[in-house]
């Protein structure tokens, strides 16, 4: 059985993904722009999707905008960032019913296709450049979304474990911006990056639902004309851990936030991804994994305790909040558990259960548009095709000798606790 | 089995309420790889005030309760109920919510098994007062978490102005010192009164055959034994119409402000058609007045009061409800000032037909957006339930929806005794 069927087509510099299914009562599309994670244009990179999303020629304000975009029976229009490795991706999304069930038989999913186009390839200009009012609301909204970080403390911490842990990668920027910078983006700096997004930038279109292919397709290749181009690839290097960097950091808080980062020393290219996957299954993706039993259910540690990959990146990344004073038993638990790991402590039956969920999660993904997306675009930032039944098969073929191999390439780079006020560990 | 066709969704919903007064009903949905079952009892964190299963008298038990309980029903005399869905590739969870607990699975092999899991687990409790004690540190680090969670603090803030005496003020999680109260005897006296299957709704979506589900459902419950049970008499606190505290300003770790807007709902007693009309013809409004389209967003974001994470929404149920509205802002007290002038000010003129109908336009689009998701189906679905209504009428009565109806509405909501404020500063 074909779990997803994506045709891709090149159209010029962009490339058209379809996905024809009728599960939706909606059409999702969804734009997404990839360059090189850079110092130097970040902050810009981080303002421009949200400039554009402001307002189109045709409607001129945000408030025209939006209320076309009600009229189109509430179509959703949104936008984000996100670190994919050493990539930094925008993307634009739209959701929009499918007529099919409703009274009205207007075509809206050409209607949603031009607007996202001439959003992006045609947006209002004043003077040649983005409209002054636009950059500086968008860049009081952006200032706020970079602080909010700090705000909320299980994100602040996961923040402040990268920055330590990547201090000289690019992987330490934050996919938001930084307020530093944000002072000397004008309208002409903004709009002189865009142009280079637009000529340089590697560019997916994805359309899902139940449509009519060829009108997708001839819609994108009149709308969606942009040059051809060699988009800018990463070549990834894993850095060698000498010794572990431990970051304690007080603040008014009441409970402490415990982040530990892992070398994985794996990436999603490399042959021994899914026992990778599997390891971080028993260790700590899951509620049936270590981390769970042994920090929550048998020392009432904490109400969280969890890890997770970065696919693209090959970071193993724990997470738990936990009281100030058992940060040593935390540390310890974890770093015992993924001795455990490394020695083979595991049984078959964790083996089973972890590779019967990891399947599971992989199966549900794909039954969001969204989720769709997600799975797919793996292979275009890895520039690695991974067909979905590949993946479950490597799965079921990972063995113990496998997550064996791969726990040992994992290696703890940086602790970092969030703790109270005047608190001594 | 009843069968209920969805035309204009191209689907068919299937109902049956067994003998024991389980309610269950089951959406086949063909090309999804997941199924996804929850398993809802009525009681939630403002039951906290009843009489228990066979006795006279009214007791109130500890804050916290319904959501202790819910985390202790996963655990047995001799294992680990997560444990069991994992070995059959599901993914397993709870929420305690003011008026619901549900259990649920999500998977996309061993459907059978998983809901047999589920079924069995949440109909055998099991509690000690060692694994009690234990799950009270657990509880506990969850209570800090969300104290740190200024957006938590807000949201909860705002309630607690709102109201006197009704339960919804309370913390569904309880305080570390409530639930230091809470024994196994007071877990079983809550599970014995708000457990029974008369009392609880399965809804079933995914890839399934609904003849068979049923089949296998109904033979499990043949099996079980279920005491009698009538009416369960909860008791609540007569709640005065006004609200509570004009204002409250919650000083902590952050660097933004935020700001919620809370308007307490007058006389909050409907339930049904009378309900889903008020709920939906207050979201219009609020549509209206503060939607992306609006005048008032566009003058709100272009004066730099608010950003992205601005919201409203009205809910209610069980006699509370209330619209909650705001998000981070750089100046709170602008930003109410603000809010309260256009709800204060609305007059008829304002709310035309033709921005009715785009509202309603939006509000239908993002309906079928939602019913894109399972989870969303089979949660609303139960919600709309519990309060005798029926999730698929959304549209329809959206469409009847009038003019008149709206302005009433709004006449009636937006009065200075029912609005408040919550602020979250940063301390210094």
């Amino acid at each position: 059985m074909k779990l997803i069927t994506e045709s891709v087509q090149k159209i010029d510099g962009i490339s058209l993904h379809t996905i024809d299914t009728d599960k939706y009562k909606t059409n999702t599309i969804v734009l997404k722009l990839k360059a090189p994670l850079d110092e130097q244009t970040l902050t810009e990179r981080a303002l421009l999707p949200y400039v554009l999303q402001s307002e189109t020629k045709s409607h001129p304000t945000t408030t025209e905008l939006r209320g076309y975009l009600d009229e189109l029976y509430g179509a959703t229009l949104n936008v984000d960032l996100m670190k994919k490795g050493e990539y930094h991706v925008i993307s634009i999304r739209m959701e929009i019913a499918n007529e099919n069930f409703l009274k009205d038989k207007t075509p809206l999913l050409t209607k949603a296709l031009t607007l996202l186009s001439e959003m992006v390839l045609n947006p209002i200009l004043e003077n040649g450049s983005f409209k002054e009012t636009t950059i500086e609301n968008e860049k009081r909204s952006l200032r706020q979304r970079i602080q909010a970080v700090y705000d909320d403390k299980m994100r602040y911490s996961n923040l402040r474990l990268v920055q330590e842990m990547c201090k000289n990668e690019p992987y330490a920027l934050h996919v938001n911006g930084r307020v530093e910078d944000l002072e000397k983006v004008t309208s002409a700096s903004l709009f002189n990056y865009y142009q280079k997004v637009i000529e340089e930038d590697q560019i997916d279109l994805y359309v899902i639902g139940k449509f009519n292919e060829k009108e997708v397709k001839e819609t994108v290749s009149n709308q969606f004309k942009v040059k051809n181009r060699d988009p800018k690839m990463v070549k990834l290097n894993h850095q060698n851990v000498s010794k572990v960097n431990e970051v304690i950091e007080e603040q008014d808080v009441k409970q402490g936030k415990l982040n530990m980062g892992f070398r994985t020393n794996i990436t999603y290219t490399d042959s021994d991804y899914h026992a990778l996957q599997v390891f971080n299954g028993i260790y700590g993706g899951f509620s049936h994994s270590k981390l769970f039993i042994n920090v929550r259910e048998k020392e009432s540690l904490a109400y969280y305790a969890a890890s997770r990959v970065e696919s693209h990146k090959g970071l193993l990344m724990v997470m738990s909040g936990i009281e100030f004073n058992n940060y040593e038993k935390a540390v310890s638990i974890i770093k015992q558990q993924m001795e455990a790991m490394k020695n083979g402590d595991f049984s078959d039956q964790e083996m089973s259960q972890t590779k019967a969920v990891i399947k599971n999660q992989l199966l549900e993904t794909i039954d969001t548009p969204q989720g769709i997306v997600e799975v797919l675009y793996h292979n275009v930032v890895a520039d690695k095709s991974r067909d979905l039944s590949e993946w479950l098969q490597g799965i079921d073929d990972v063995s113990k000798e496998d997550v064996v191999k791969a726990a040992n390439k994992i290696d703890l780079d940086t602790i970092y606790f969030l703790t109270g006020m005047g608190v001594n560990k | 089995m009843e069968k209920i066709q969805l035309e204009q969704l191209q689907e068919e919903l299937f109902h049956e309420k067994l003998p024991n007064g389980l309610e269950v009903y089951i959406l086949p949905k063909s090309g999804f790889n997941k199924t996804y079952a929850t398993f809802t009892t009525k009681y939630g964190s403002i039951d906290n005030q009843f009489i228990p299963l066979g006795k006279n008298e009214l007791v109130t038990v500890p804050d916290g309760i319904a959501h202790f309980l819910e985390h202790k029903l996963f655990e047995k005399e001799d294992k680990d109920v997560f444990q069991d869905f994992s070995k059959q590739g599901a993914a397993a969870n709870a929420f305690t919510s003011f008026t619901r607990t549900a259990y649920l699975f999500s998977s996309t092999s061993n459907v059978q098994e998983n809901l047999e899991t589920l079924i069995d687990f949440v109909q055998s409790p099991y509690f000690t007062e060692k694994t009690v004690e234990k799950e009270k540190g657990i509880i506990g680090q969850e209570i800090n978490m969300y104290d740190d969670n200024p957006d938590w603090r807000l949201y909860f803030g705002v309630i607690q102005n709102m109201f006197h005496n009704h339960p919804v003020k309370i913390d569904i999680a309880g305080t570390v010192e409530s639930i230091s109260k809470i024994t196994k005897d007071l877990l079983y006296e809550s599970y014995e009164t708000f457990y029974h299957p008369s009392n609880m709704l399965l809804f079933i979506i995914g890839p399934v055959d609904p003849e068979g589900i049923l089949y296998f459902i109904r033979t499990n419950q043949e099996k079980k034994e279920f005491s009698e049970q009538s009416e369960i008499q909860r008791e609540f606190d007569p709640e005065p119409e006004e609200v509570a505290e004009k204002k409250q300003v919650l000083k902590m770790n952050v660097q933004s402000s935020k700001c919620l807007v809370g308007v307490k709902a007058k006389s909050p007693s409907r339930s049904g058609e009378a309900l889903l009309k008020h709920e939906l013809s207050l979201n219009l409004i609020l549509d209206v007045l503060f939607g992306k389209s609006s005048k008032v967003y566009e003058e709100l974001y272009n004066d730099g009061l608010i950003d992205e994470t601005f919201s409203y929404d009205y809910t209610e149920e069980s006699g509370f409800g209330f619209v909650i509205l705001g998000g981070d802002t750089p100046n709170p007290d602008e930003l109410s000032a603000r809010i309260k002038e256009t709800l204060l000010n609305v007059n008829n003129s304002q709310i035309n037909n033709e921005q009715l109908e785009r509202v309603k336009k939006k509000k239908i689009g993002a309906f079928l957006r939602s019913i894109n998701s399972p989870e969303f189906i089979a949660n609303q679905f139960t919600r709309y339930a519990f309060n005798d209504m029926n999730l698929f009428d959304v549209v329809p009565t959206l469409e009847k929806l009038t003019l008149e109806d709206i302005q009433n509405v709004a006449n009636e909501s937006f009065e200075e005794k029912y609005i408040t404020e919550c602020h979250v500063v940063p301390k210094k």
